[in-house]
């Protein structure tokens, strides 16, 4: 049986930057955001090949590591995981906050 | 303590100054990140879901106040204030920056410490029993031996590049508190009825997403044979175990293809080539290293403290720290204490810089100097006077650590699950916090007794839910976090591998379950004496499934 194809769901383009390690995303300016809500997002496959393509030359630029594309559901990130990096731990952390 | 000599302080300078070079290469571009990534794992630096984390070996759990202090400090300058001890007495840093990394492991390596085996296919950091060297029930202290297999282990050229990761554990007492046979070698120091030292060798344990439990493939080895044997066992993996699925390529693996016969032939055939010659280790160099290891000069005291026993009779919190958190020292006159790092709704094994300064403070004053980071994400007080108890509770309860709960139900494992870790399907601190709260009632904890609980946020099983009396497996069903619960599991000398009790709960419904298994064992158990693993042993999952699924 050939199985359904998944439909295209938007998505944006996340790493992590080389120096720090932190969660990033790719804005609309080329740039690379610790914000979700600034990333640009692919609304259609050949967007969403381009977005990758311009992330991993970021990667080949040593900018980013890691660089993947993740699907948003009215901006921000879908899954429990991808809302985990945005925001960070859903526990309160012992020492002060940051 | 053992103490670097001259070739361990070159070696940990060297490698400091060696991934200096690479980072810096790494920050010019010069290395790319698949060039880069095995060199900084090597290191212990991860890249985990929110930056780079730093894994800092504790090697057989043993810490000094100064080293402590250092890890307060790195946890305040470099990350943010507060530090993870894991199951395997490490401890890690979750928001580390890559650029920072050599500073720290050079401001590490001025205390003797280093990141090096705490990743990769190599032979990690030995574990070991978190009371070794203090032990009442100990036949000899057994960190010797696991410094004798750290320095045959680092940097082998032979064993740097396995077929995947090999963890050695040891033990010197009947009850095991180790965890040695799920580890790929188990150690267990044992005394022969001539006086002699001398192991029983288990092969092939580990957890993960094949739990077994590992065969014991001598049941007494002489002590001088320690090296060639384990020579002989990682010859014999490292030829034949599988490197074409990393799924399939631990020991353990190996072991259940070979079987226990086949295995322990090739064992022994290759044991048999190495018997007697360089790797002998010399009842001098025993001696030697277990120097450094000497149990510090503890002043002789009557074996029962009057003060202490006074001031438990006035202060029931006391009384039952006492009971849960002190165990029995070699030594007249003193105990272990165990620093519950599983304050009620607290994450699992955190400790703020503040605390680990202040407990760096009583472990120099009242312990001897020491420290010991245990498995079950605790830390220990080895050497502490019984007259000086009362006064390390009552500090202990001032940085909030003063929890009465060693070996109860709010005494949970947790790995750092989906919050922080890049592997997991579901998170499992959270999961720890609700049931700490559900089963906070302290009265209730006393009547419910020993009760093992371990959660494992993915199938790599960090959490050690295999070996929990109840262990809570986080799973990922279509983007929602379930939780399937097994039971009847145990890391101690009568090692069992927890059997899947059903189908699993949903995150809103995991607490419920767990306190429907707790509530169905006080009904059935023979007597407020029998603890809950018994009652399972001897009963079965049966009236469990039923109490969880049957409406």
């Amino acid at each position: 049986m050939v199985k359904a194809a998944k439909p295209f769901r938007p998505v944006v383009a996340t790493a992590n930057d080389l120096r720090s390690g932190a969660v990033v995303y790719r804005d609309r300016d080329g740039k690379w955001s610790k914000h979700a809500s600034l990333a640009e997002i692919a609304n259609t496959q050949d967007a969403a090949d381009r977005l990758l393509a311009l992330a991993r030359a970021d990667h080949d630029a040593n900018i980013v590591v890691e660089p993947v594309l993740i699907e948003v559901d009215g901006g921000k990130p879908a899954t429990l995981r991808e809302r985990i990096r945005d925001t960070g731990p859903t526990i309160v952390l012992p020492g002060p906050p940051v | 303590m053992y103490r670097y000599d001259e070739f361990d302080h070159a070696f940990v300078q060297e490698r400091v100054a060696e991934f200096r070079d690479q980072v810096a290469r790494r920050l010019s571009g010069e290395l790319t990140e698949d060039q880069f990534k095995p060199l900084r794992l090597m290191n212990g630096v991860y890249l985990q879901l929110h930056a780079y984390m730093l894994r800092i070996a504790i090697p057989y759990g043993t810490l000094s106040s100064r080293q402590l202090r250092r890890l307060a400090h790195i946890g305040r300058v470099y990350d943010r204030d507060f530090g993870h001890f894991t199951t395997r007495q490490n401890l890690q840093f979750n928001w580390i920056r890559l650029e920072d990394v050599p500073k720290i492991l050079e401001e590490l390596a001025e205390v003797e410490m280093h990141a090096i085996q705490t990743s990769g296919n190599c032979i990690r950091n030995v574990t070991a029993d978190h009371f070794a060297g203090a032990a009442a029930d100990e036949v000899a202290d057994p960190r010797p031996y696991a410094e004798i297999l750290r320095q045959w282990s680092s940097l082998h050229p032979e064993f740097s590049f396995l077929p995947r990761k090999f963890k050695v554990a040891v033990t010197a007492a009947p009850h095991d508190r180790a965890a040695v046979q799920v580890h790929d070698i188990g150690l267990h120091l044992k005394m022969n009825e001539k006086g002699d030292r001398g192991f029983a060798v288990w092969v092939g344990g580990g957890q993960g997403r094949t739990p077994m439990v590992a065969k014991k493939v001598r049941d007494f080895l002489p002590e001088a044979n320690l090296l060639a044997y384990c020579e002989a066992i990682l010859r014999v993996y490292n030829l034949e175990g599988r490197r074409d699925n990393k799924y399939k390529a631990r020991i353990k693996i190996l072991v259940h293809e070979m079987g226990e016969a086949e295995i322990t032939r090739a064992v022994e055939a290759e044991f048999a080539t190495l018997q007697g010659k360089a790797l002998t280790v010399s009842a001098p160099e025993v001696d030697r290293i277990a120097r450094y290891f000497a149990l510090p000069d503890l002043k002789a005291l009557p074996a029962v403290s009057e003060a202490y026993e006074a001031a438990k009779r006035v202060d029931p919190a006391l009384a039952l720290f006492a009971k849960r958190n002190v165990h029995p020292h070699k030594v007249p006159g003193y105990g272990i204490l165990t620093i519950s790092l599983k304050p009620i709704g607290a994450p699992p094994g955190d400790a703020t810089s503040d605390q680990m300064g202040a407990i760096a403070d009583l472990a120099e004053r009242y312990s001897a100097d020491e420290l010991r980071v245990s498995h079950e994400q605790n830390l220990v007080l080895p050497h502490v006077k019984l007259d000086d108890i009362p006064v390390v509770f009552a500090q202990l309860q001032k940085i909030g650590l003063g929890s009465a709960n060693a070996g109860f139900v709010t005494d949970i494992i947790a790995c750092p699950g989906l919050d922080f870790c890049s592997l997991a399907n579901a998170r499992s601190i959270p999961v720890a916090q609700r049931l700490s709260e559900r089963f906070a009632d302290i009265d209730r904890q006393v009547d419910i007794g020993d009760l093992k609980i371990k959660i494992s946020g993915c199938i790599n099983a960090c959490g050690h839910h295999h070996v929990g009396h109840i262990g809570i497996l986080g799973v990922d069903r279509k983007g929602e976090e379930f939780y399937q619960i097994t039971l009847g599991g145990s890391g101690d000398e009568t090692c069992s591998i927890g059997e899947i009790v059903g189908p699993g709960f949903s995150s809103d419904g995991i607490v419920d379950a767990v306190e429907t298994v707790i509530e169905t064992y006080l009904k059935l158990r023979a007597s407020a004496d029998e603890p809950f693993l018994a009652t399972y042993r001897r009963l079965g999952q049966e009236p469990f499934k039923e109490a969880l699924y049957v409406r």
